[in-house]
């Protein structure tokens, strides 16, 4: 239990930090920022690659996190990437 | 078992640095001179927490290779193919894909012989979370991609909506379930009719909301899955997943409050009230005679004008007129003319969709301007071009008090000069509320595709 206060304590003070990091975002980003922001939820990946291998249930289970995380993870940084790669200053 | 406990302390330290990483790279994504960095940071950190999570695992290597080798392949695939027109869309679908990992992680975890019962809390809520996020990104795909089209106010949506709602004591029944075990009804395999029900809420959820509002269910859906990995991250007792996931549910957040403002709506009403139809009455007074131009006419106010604003719409990117746009803009610059682009938060389909487009089309982003910068200074423009753009420059939301988007911020388009609105018809917004800019002493009219009408002002001045 003292385990998941440290972890909540963690996860509080995260969503702060993120609160202050964006709040001063001029709106040219706001479409690079949100894609690259879909693109970090991807991090379910690592917890994907975390679970256990129990049958052929927790198998699937696994393969389909792993698979969705992954497309999640290369398509959101590539699109940003795409994306910021066009805004240029002449 | 030293070697193990090894790999854990030399993980915590690489997921510590991943953090790190992650938290400089979206600091560095919110600046301009720094974002491709950012974005490259980011990718590094998610590359090592990754990577040295592979040092120790349960599941059988062959089924991660293929996993992440197929959903890299069609992420890639799509990534690069995709049109830019196409971005708003294939956000909310990568975005669903994410929510769809962390429901399927915390449905694993719940097959674990030992859950607490704060896992199992954690548990049902990872998988409401990430349900709804991943079948409400599909609904918000099929409407912007306008492959759905069905909405408020349909028998099936009405049937959605009420699962949506029937979703929320289901939540707090299948929490509650293994402590009050004995004292409340047993329901056979709820388990699985309440996976079933967080997808089906999640499309209820969705579905009625209109397609001028995506930008802020985007936002909302993309800090959902945030929220759902840093479930997850707990569940799993993962640091790493709660920070990345905490800082993605925040970004989310805030730009659904940004979007939510530009709007001058509540969050709530946005979501679950919608444009409510009141007032319809109040707007008629203002209607009178629209004058028509044609480009010719257009050419010759241009060609005379020293300032000219640029204000598009989503309209422009149906029309996919923003290469057209730029030409004229260039044209403009090359006669003389002062060039500057009026960019609404809200216009579009996603936060910052019009920077994106005109980004695409080559035009510098110094001149891009959000509404604060030039509605000072909109009575020295000599023509504003409004182009597929409606409800942000509607006169109401400043002028008529009864108006249901009175108060809403806009680019004050009717205090320049001259205004040139091109559109399609005479058809209203996404508000459903009637324009008095049309009928304007100092609005001209030019009908047609945006596209070609533009095409055509750009063939004259070639000439």
């Amino acid at each position: 239990m003292e385990m998941y206060i440290l972890l909540g304590f963690v996860l509080l003070l995260s969503i702060f930090l993120g609160l202050e990091l964006i709040s001063k975002v001029p709106s040219t980003l706001h479409t690079p920022l949100m894609s690259g922001a879909n693109a970090i939820s991807g991090i379910a990946l690592v917890g994907a690659l975390m679970l256990s291998s129990a049958g052929q249930m927790q198998d699937i289970l696994a393969f389909g996190a792993i698979l969705f995380a992954s497309i999640n993870v290369f398509g959101g940084y590539l699109v940003t990437n795409r994306m910021l790669s066009m805004f240029k200053k002449k | 078992m030293e070697n193990i406990a090894n790999i854990q302390v030399i993980q915590n330290i690489v997921y510590i640095i991943s953090s790190v990483m992650f938290i400089l790279g979206i600091k560095m994504l919110g600046k301009e001179a720094t974002a491709v960095k950012g974005n490259y940071l980011s990718a590094l950190a998610m590359f090592s927490a990754v990577g040295i999570t592979c040092l120790s695992l349960d599941i059988d290597l062959k089924i991660i290779l293929a996993g992440v080798l197929l959903g890299g392949l069609i992420g890639s695939l799509i990534a690069i193919k995709v049109k830019m027109t196409a971005i708003p869309e294939m956000v909310a679908l990568f975005n669903g894909f994410g929510g769809l990992a962390t429901f399927l992680i915390a449905w694993s975890q719940f097959n674990e012989p030992s859950n607490s019962v704060f896992q199992h809390v954690l548990i049902m809520l990872t998988i409401y979370i990430g349900g709804i996020t991943f079948s409400g990104s599909l609904i918000a795909y099929g409407k912007l991609s306008e492959k759905l089209k069905l909405g408020k106010g349909s028998m099936i949506t009405n049937i959605f909506i009420s699962f949506f709602y029937l979703s929320m004591p289901a939540l707090i029944y299948v929490v509650a379930e293994p402590s009050l075990s004995g004292l409340i009804p047993q329901v056979p395999s709820y388990f699985s009719i309440f996976l079933v029900l967080t997808l089906v809420a999640g499309i209820g959820f969705v579905m009625p909301i209109g397609g001028g509002d995506m930008p802020v269910v985007i936002s909302l859906l993309n800090s959902l899955s945030g929220i759902a990995a840093a479930f997850a991250g707990l569940l799993l007792l993962n640091n790493v997943l709660i920070v990345a996931g905490s800082l993605v549910g925040a970004s989310g957040l805030i730009l659904t409050i940004i979007m939510a403002k530009a709007m001058n709506r509540t969050i709530t009403n946005i979501l679950f009230v919608g444009y409510a139809s009141v007032s319809q009455a109040s707007s008629s007074e203002e209607q009178g005679e629209v004058k028509p131009i044609t480009s010719d006419d257009a050419y010759l106010i241009l060609e005379n004008a020293s300032s000219v604003l640029v204000v598009p719409g989503y309209g422009m990117a149906v029309a996919q007129a923003q290469h057209v746009v730029r030409e004229l803009g260039e044209l403009l610059e090359e006669n003389g003319t002062e060039v500057k682009y009026g960019i609404h938060p809200v216009a579009g389909r996603m936060p910052g969709h019009m920077n994106v487009l005109l980004a695409e089309a080559n035009v510098s982003y110094d001149l891009l301007a959000e509404p604060d910068d030039v509605n000072p200074s909109m009575d020295t423009i000599d023509v504003a071009i409004v182009i597929g753009a409606n409800d942000v420059v509607n006169p109401s939301a400043t002028e008529e008090e009864g108006s249901p988007i009175y108060g809403m911020p806009i680019i004050e388009v009717h205090n320049a000069k001259t205004v040139f609105v091109l559109k399609r018809s005479m058809s209203s917004g996404f508000a459903g509320v009637q324009n008095p800019l049309f009928f304007r002493e100092n609005t001209r009219m030019l009908f047609g595709d945006a596209k070609e009408s533009i095409g055509q002002i750009v063939a004259e001045f070639k000439d």
